[in-house]
């Protein structure tokens, strides 16, 4: 019984391995003999974590981390040859729901503390997550700012069609909290369940403001125009990761953690409009 | 399962298979019902914005469906009776809806009644504003739905045939008069069962009514946007919300096999 | 002239003219894709001509460039199934010629009243279309035709669909309600066009190939279409209470014929293939007439045996059971509801 779940987890690897090496050779690198290096690697796992990391983990990451994450996964394969990173991006909650559920993730990078701390209630992160990044709450309006917003207060005007997210959703929770930290009452005409919703209505110019954070403001490009408020900074939004105690690949899962903490991650995150921790 | 005598068997192979795919429907449904906080069920379904999605969602779902009768018929006639070229491509257009993924949908929905959208002009002219009003939700619903109307009744008009209103004609009733006494009384159990199917595909339209009209408690948050609202913060309320959904829609399927019986009960007495 | 009809369809090469006095009843005859329906399609404004013109008591139904609809063409239509509206009650079938043409709901319903029982359907009234057998629900239709008050009425094969038990009382039912009325019958049995029909039309491949008084057509046939469906059996002889005493003195019992005076001079018409031929008597209290076999002739599949102006089909092996030749003795025999009588004055 073992024996045939152990070959069978290798066999697994094996086949991740030869799809991540075809990629790599895809890319012009050559990566030698990953077969053999991939079964070694899944046989010793101690020894592996002593080495370079290599084999296969899929990170479960907040839908706003999509654009960096994307970008930061392709330089920690170029960084670590017979690596490869997949992701799934959803809403943080749903990606606890399916982490919870039993979902094969190595890694989770979440929008918010709240969902991290459902998943280190249930003692399913291994070690203690850390925060990697703030994201602060900016008014987007359609390209030339039809209804001249220029401040957090204007949107208190019952002219200017604002959306907003719902309250129970993080976005909406920190428009909530500026709310209450302003006095300004917000008439919003739509209050939708996830930022690209809030996005979608103002870059198609059926709304003249919404309130969603500064990396979608620079994540949509010319579709939609940035107004930064001071108020902004009542509602910090902080983003935690943490590898997985399910994780088969603890080494490289704590590699990648490492990844996106450090420099390059720093550096990468910074350019898409992310704070500091 | 009885087998009545006369009728032929079914091979058990067919009947496993049914029962497996039967399953793969039935079992979702029963997960549902499980997974209910059944303590907390009445509190659930009876919040303030529970009862306000329930009441927008009927609300707006019935008025799509008298506007799917009011176009659909009409549409159903031309497509059934007359013959023009280009036809064919206009019936494969007008039951595109069918196909299309609803959020498609929603965007088409936007760009035409949208503020930025092809009938700005007019619509400005108007001052018609549509965009995160109910009216925006009851013309995604009827965008969705119309189609359902118009393949069941379309349909129905051809197995009827045109024998009744020639006979009609020559006993010297003109168009209208053939219309109102012969023709939609001879196809209404399709009309009812067809106005049933639109009502609940227009219950639980989703994906053009969250890209099209927004999401606002009691203006344009209906049943279904609640349901995937209160999924992010409050499980219980979504799965209970759910399994109101999903008894409002057996109920609807209901009243639609019903129709449908009778419309074969009479189909059968006309031969 | 109450209708001249001139028509071309070259796609179902059908060119047609004939014209039809008021009052007159005539019968089309012809075999099937003869062009029958197309006739009838087309005065009844459910088919368009390349080419033509008609008019029905002075007002157009076609012509270059001009086309009554329909339901202004004062034409109705009884078709070989009822198609009564199964959504309507049998007196709201009849009642709807009526108020589609204004009457109010009252006068229509009295009118359809009194049209139901011209039919011999008093009592019908309430019944729905789905509880009615193929005979009653044919005479509601000619009922809801009649009622309707149209200038001419078209009978399109109207008792083809019927059961032949209740074929004959339909058509007594038919011969009293067409007398005197502008109508055409299109049919395939002779035996309509001799009870229903003043004057006959013989229709092959798109073309009227026979016109004239139903009795000169179909005793002297010109074309060997006419001739062949009127190869019938006819017998001579006086209207008894029970059917018709022939001039050799048999007694026979005919269904249908009531409207035929006891006494007056009738004419007897049956189908060769109704007759069953038998060397002695046979059992029963059926029509049963000793013959002479004049003559023996093959047709097709069958062979004819003729014994004066009656003949027989029968199969070849029955032929050579019965040892059958010219100048041998059989017995016809036929069942009272397959002979039609008329009157011979006609």
């Amino acid at each position: 019984m073992r024996t045939t779940a152990r070959s069978f987890t290798l066999l697994l690897v094996a086949a991740a391995v030869v799809t991540g090496a075809a990629a790599c050779s895809a890319g012009g690198s050559s990566a030698p003999g990953p077969q053999a290096s991939g079964a070694t690697s899944a046989s010793t796992p101690t020894a592996s974590r002593a080495t370079a990391p290599e084999g296969t983990i899929t990170v479960f990451a907040a839908a706003s981390l999509k654009a960096t994450f994307t970008q930061l996964g392709t330089e920690f394969e170029t960084a670590n040859p017979g690596t490869t990173v997949t992701f799934s991006f959803a809403g943080s909650s749903d990606l606890v729901t399916q982490i919870t559920g039993g979902a094969p993730a190595d890694v989770f990078a979440s929008a918010d503390t709240k969902n991290m701390t459902k998943l280190t209630d249930a003692r399913l992160v291994s070690g203690t997550p850390v925060n990697f990044a703030t994201n602060v709450l900016e008014i987007a309006t359609p390209p030339g700012n039809p209804a001249g917003v220029t401040s957090f207060a204007d949107l208190a005007n019952p002219g200017v069609k604002t959306v907003i997210c719902a309250p129970v959703v993080p976005c909406g929770a920190a428009t909530v909290t500026i709310e209450t930290a302003t006095g300004v009452t917000i008439p919003a005409v739509s209050e939708e369940s996830a930022v690209t919703d809030v996005l979608g209505k103002v870059s198609s110019g059926e709304a003249d403001a919404g309130l969603v954070y500064v990396t979608d403001v620079q994540g949509a490009g010319d579709a939609v125009q940035g107004v930064p408020f001071d108020e902004s900074g009542t509602a910090v939004n902080t983003y935690p990761i943490a590898a997985l105690s399910a994780t088969k690949s603890a080494g490289l899962a704590q590699a990648f953690v490492d990844y996106v903490t450090g420099t390059e991650g720093q550096a990468v995150l910074s350019a898409a409009g992310f704070g500091a921790p | 399962m009885k087998h009545s005598p006369g009728h032929a068997r079914v091979p058990l192979w067919v009947l496993a298979i049914a029962t497996v795919g039967a399953l793969f429907v039935v079992l979702p449904l029963v997960a549902i019902v499980v997974r209910v906080n059944w303590g907390q069920f009445i509190p659930l379904i009876t919040s303030e914005s529970s009862v306000d999605a329930l009441l927008l969602s009927l609300r707006t779902s019935a008025v799509a469906t008298v506007l799917c009768v009011v176009f659909g018929v009409p549409m159903a006639l031309v497509l059934a009776r007359t013959a023009f070229p280009g036809q064919r491509i206009l019936r494969a257009l007008v039951l595109l809806p069918l196909v299309l993924p609803p959020v498609v949908g929603g965007i088409a929905l936007l760009y035409t009644f949208g503020r930025q959208g092809l009938l700005k002009e007019p619509m400005n002219l108007f001052g018609i504003q549509i965009a995160f009003s109910t009216t925006a939700v009851i013309l995604a619903q009827t965008f969705v739905a119309l189609p359902f109307l118009v393949l069941s009744l379309e349909g129905a008009l051809r197995t009827v045939g045109t024998r009744y209103e020639a006979v009609a004609a020559t006993l010297g009733a003109g168009p209208t008069t053939v219309l109102r006494r012969v023709t939609l009384p001879l196809v209404l159990p399709a009309l009812v069962s067809g106005a049933v199917l639109s009502f609940a595909r227009a219950l639980g339209e989703f994906g053009a009514t969250l890209t099209f009209a927004g999401s606002l408690q009691g203006v344009t948050r209906t049943l279904p946007l609640e349901i995937y609202l209160q999924r992010e913060s409050d499980p219980d309320a979504a799965v209970a919300l759910a399994l109101v959904l999903v008894a409002v829609a057996i109920l609807v399927v209901g009243l639609a096999n019903q129709a449908g019986v009778r419309g074969r009960f009479s189909a059968g007495s006309l031969s | 002239m109450t209708l001249t009809f001139s028509a071309a369809l070259p796609q179902r090469r059908f060119d047609v003219s004939f014209t039809l006095r008021h009052g007159e009843t005539l019968a089309v005859l012809g075999p099937n894709g003869a062009g029958k329906s197309t006739l009838v399609n087309l005065i009844a404004g459910l088919l368009a001509p390349a080419s033509g013109h008609a008019e029905l008591e002075g007002e157009v139904l076609f012509g270059p460039g001009v086309s009554t609809p329909p339901h202004a063409r004062n034409v109705a239509l009884l078709a070989q199934d009822a198609l009564l509206f199964p959504h309507l009650s049998v007196l709201e079938n009849v009642a709807f010629g009526p108020r589609s043409s204004g009457a109010s709901r009252r006068t229509a319903r009295s009118t359809a009243r009194t049209w139901l029982a011209e039919v011999g359907a008093a009592g019908f009234e309430h019944r729905r279309p789905g509880e009615l057998s193929g005979g009653e629900a044919q005479r509601i239709a000619v009922a809801r035709a009649l009622a309707a008050e149209p200038r001419l009425l078209l009978l399109d094969e109207p008792m083809a669909a019927l059961d032949v038990a209740v074929a004959p009382a339909l058509r007594s039912m038919l011969r009293r309600v067409l007398a005197h009325r502008t109508a055409i019958i299109v049919t395939h049995d002779v035996l309509d066009a001799f009870s229903l029909a003043d004057r006959v039309i013989v229709l092959d491949g798109g073309r009227i190939v026979d016109d004239g008084p139903t009795r000169s057509v179909l005793e002297q046939p010109r074309d060997p279409f006419t001739a062949g469906i009127a190869g019938l059996s006819v017998l001579h002889g006086i209207r008894t209470a029970e059917g018709l005493r022939t001039t050799d003195g048999d007694e026979l019992r005919i269904a249908g014929g009531e409207d035929l005076e006891p006494g007056s001079a009738c004419t007897l018409a049956i189908r060769p293939s109704s007759i069953r031929v038998s060397a002695s008597r046979p059992a029963g209290a059926g029509n049963a007439l000793r013959v002479g076999i004049s003559d023996v002739e093959p047709r097709g599949d069958l062979v004819r045996l003729r014994a004066g102006a009656l003949a027989a089909d029968v199969t070849p092996a029955t032929a050579a059971d019965l040892d059958l030749g010219a100048g041998s003795t059989a017995w016809f025999a036929f069942r009272a509801e397959d002979a039609v009588l008329y009157s011979a004055t006609r």
